[in-house]
């Protein structure tokens, strides 16, 4: 039987378990758009810019755990995706990107829509393919999911020019496995390395796990929760690891680094032993490595090798699949560290940091406050979408969490990647409650998913601090040596009440803390989606 | 410190480009690049100079091999190795000049492959240091151009990477 290039294609991504595709319409993906059409199998959300595409995708990855498919035109389509696939990429998310090519005769010409997409990725992608024969397609297909999916997962391109699209093949056959010379990813940890972490483990009297994205993306939260309270070891957390424990946990110190806890830096500043799992040392999370490395023994446990020295040199480093690790190490049994007295302290740090008062300032909300009390409203399992900005900073600090998930963009710090990831997660689950948070300039960023969201009728909740200016930048353009804010006023802002309504989803406001629990409940308890703006004063910062 | 690096890649489009661009965006200096294909078609072999210390060069070789079509990498040990490279170098020349290009062209091993009324073209395989020291004598005869490979290697002994 004769097969085209798009048809191929379809078939493949069938066969790799896709349901759902989020796309943009363009002249050179119609062979496959025509194929689509025929396959009401494979769901499909139109997005409104395409690097929303790669969001959504990526908020379907996080929470299914499967690899999020993403579907644009040549050129500007393309280009358009790329701050997709690079905030994919930087917060290791797996996700197959599809991209129009012109015909391949043309290739190189500068013709319209023509731009060298793979060349543009290849310095923040997991790899790219260029189609030039649509009989290779099968197996392209197979090894793209195959590398975006496994090791330390990430975004991997294919570029299909819209003649390969058509080209027709006879006697197709879909590889059922793959293998690549050069791509071995390691699953299971040295076993003599293990033993030397259970060790150091043992004998540390302050240790300290630090959970990372990697928690996540290796489905090894129930083995970290295992271990820490086997041995009751206290958990810090990178933004990519927030959730993985909720905020009542008695071992939970909350989130390290730079805009973190406190309680939880200052476990990590009198640690002996710092356990990483999954974290790759980025500078929002560890400030200075060097002084780390002086002051404490340090067990690094990665897929990513490259990560292992990267940024820090670990004592003990121990590559592979951390829930497969994480199990190695939960097989052997040894005495547990002798650091009852160092729990208590931590304790005391972490108790005055959740009962910490919230300033208060009439005619407006505290983003903490909305949050503390949002957090304990919410559904036990609720996927919360975080943008980036001063509501990044308070939601990762202040919200309760509870056996949900917190998605964010981590890594490339992506401003409007709220809304886009949290109509992938609603694709994916749309039972699951989903809310999402960002202030009046991410937002901004990507209302125009607005559409998407009604489109399909969803129920997102949309949580939006205005406080009519740009916040972290301001806030950092406030302090020295910087002398004062520039450009980072939202003048001429829209009434985003008008803007709820005109896309015909409710909205209300709260300015006044009294009125606020009603006001969350009321917000909650509204059919579909719902918008709560929440005036905020311009000048708080995220360390009041 | 200079350091060599022999890496097995996938012989296909655009493994260059992803190699080049690792190296620019972790700011690791290349200093020469070598390219060719080996006795299997479907593979190429590269040899990278590179100008670092040893924590960066572990960090080169950990992202090279995250590269999927990098089959594998080594850094190759000093004096572990035989490395050589080509260099075509043009200089003026006249009949009062050439005899003295020609004693050094003996003394250094460099053959002379092409030959004009005022030029003279000499090609040397060697290591990078004679290389150097053949260039510097070359000097006194005002070079016009001078095309150099960057270097290939392989190492010593039985072994194979």
């Amino acid at each position: 039987m004769m097969m085209t290039g798009a048809q191929i294609l379809v078939e493949a991504l069938k066969r790799e378990g896709v349901e759902h595709i989020f796309g943009y319409a363009g002249a050179t993906i119609c062979p496959i758009a025509d194929v689509l059409r025929e396959t009401p199998s494979l769901g499909y959300t139109l997005v409104r810019t395409e690097q929303n595409a790669g969001h959504m995708a990526s908020g379907y990855a996080r929470v299914t755990g499967k690899t999020g498919v993403c579907l644009v035109t040549s050129g500007p389509g393309a280009t358009n995706l790329v701050t997709g696939i690079a905030t994919a990429y930087l917060d290791s998310i797996p996700m197959v990107a599809i991209t129009g090519q012109v015909p391949s005769n043309l290739l190189g010409r500068d013709i319209f829509q023509e731009v060298d997409i793979t060349g543009t990725v290849a310095a923040f992608s997991k790899h790219s393919y260029l189609v030039k024969d649509a009989a290779r397609l099968p197996q392209i297909v197979k090894e793209a999911f195959y590398i975006a999916s496994t090791g330390r997962p990430g975004p991997v391109l294919i570029d299909i020019p819209v003649d390969i699209q058509e080209q027709e093949v006879a006697d197709v056959t879909f590889p059922e496995s793959v293998s690549i010379r050069g791509y071995k990813p390691s699953v299971r940890g040295n076993d003599l390395q293990i033993k030397r972490v259970a060790e150091a483990i043992s004998k540390s009297r302050q240790p300290v796990i630090c959970a990372g994205g990697g928690v996540w993306l290796a489905g090894a939260r129930d083995e970290l929760v295992e271990l820490a309270e086997r041995y009751s070891i206290p958990v810090v957390k990178t933004m990519m690891g927030l959730s993985v424990l909720p905020t009542d946990h008695p071992l939970n110190l909350g989130m390290i680094g730079a805009h973190g806890n406190r309680c939880a830096n200052k476990a990590l500043a009198k640690s002996d032993l710092l356990i990483m799992v999954g974290s790759r040392v980025a500078d929002r999370a560890i400030i200075s490595p060097e002084e780390i490395q002086r002051r404490m023994a340090t067990i690094h446990i990665d897929v990513d090798p490259a990560e292992i020295g990267k940024n820090m040199q670990a004592a003990i480093p121990l590559v592979g699949d951390v829930k497969v690790i994480l199990r190695q190490l939960l097989e052997l049994q040894v005495p547990a560290p002798d650091d009852a007295q160092w729990r208590e302290q931590l304790k005391e740090y972490r108790r005055a940091e959740l009962e910490r008062e919230f300033p208060r300032r009439e005619g407006y909300v505290f983003p903490g406050t909305v949050l503390r009390k949002l957090g304990r409203l919410l559904d036990d399992d609720a996927a919360v979408c975080v943008d980036v900005g001063q509501n990044q900073i308070f939601a990762c600090k202040y919200l309760p969490q509870k056996h949900g998930r917190l998605l964010t963009s981590g890594g490339l710090g992506t401003m409007g990647y709220a809304l886009p990831a949290a109509v992938g997660v609603k694709v994916a689950q749309p039972e699951r409650q989903t809310v999402v948070i960002c202030g009046d300039g991410s937002f901004q960023m990507a209302m125009n998913e607005l559409a998407a969201v009604r489109c399909a009728n969803m129920d997102i909740k949309i949580v939006l601090f205005r406080n009519q200016v740009l916040g972290l930048v301001h806030q950092i353009q406030k302090t020295a040596p910087y002398h004062g804010p520039f450009g980072v006023a939202l003048d001429g802002s829209p009434d985003f009440e008008t803007i709820a309504a005109a896309y015909g989803i409710p909205s209300m406001v709260v300015r006044d803390e009294d009125a606020l629990d009603e006001t969350l409940e009321r917000f909650l308890a509204t059919q579909g989606s719902c918008i709560l703006i929440c005036e905020v004063d311009p000048d708080v910062g995220t360390t009041d | 410190m200079k350091q060599t690096i022999s890496v097995l890649v996938e012989n296909q489009a655009g493994v260059l480009n992803r190699i080049t661009s690792l190296f620019s965006r972790r700011a690791f200096n290349i200093h020469s690049l070598a390219v060719g294909v080996t006795d299997d078609p479907s593979v190429s072999r590269i040899t990278i100079i590179v100008e670092s210390g040893n924590s960066v060069m572990e960090q080169v070789e950990k992202q090279l091999n995250k590269l999927v079509e990098v089959i594998k990498v080594r850094t190759l040990e000093e004096n572990s190795y035989i490395g050589r490279e080509l260099m075509i170098l043009k200089v003026s020349a006249n009949s009062r000049t050439r005899p003295n290009i020609m004693t050094l062209c003996q003394i250094c091993g460099a053959k002379v492959s092409d030959i004009s009324p005022t030029s003279m073209t000499m090609e040397l395989s060697d290591t990078p240091d004679r290389l150097d020291s053949f260039q510097e004598m070359m000097r006194t005869f005002n070079i016009l151009e001078v095309v150099r490979t960057g270097v290939i290697a392989l190492q010593k002994g039985g072994g194979k990477i």
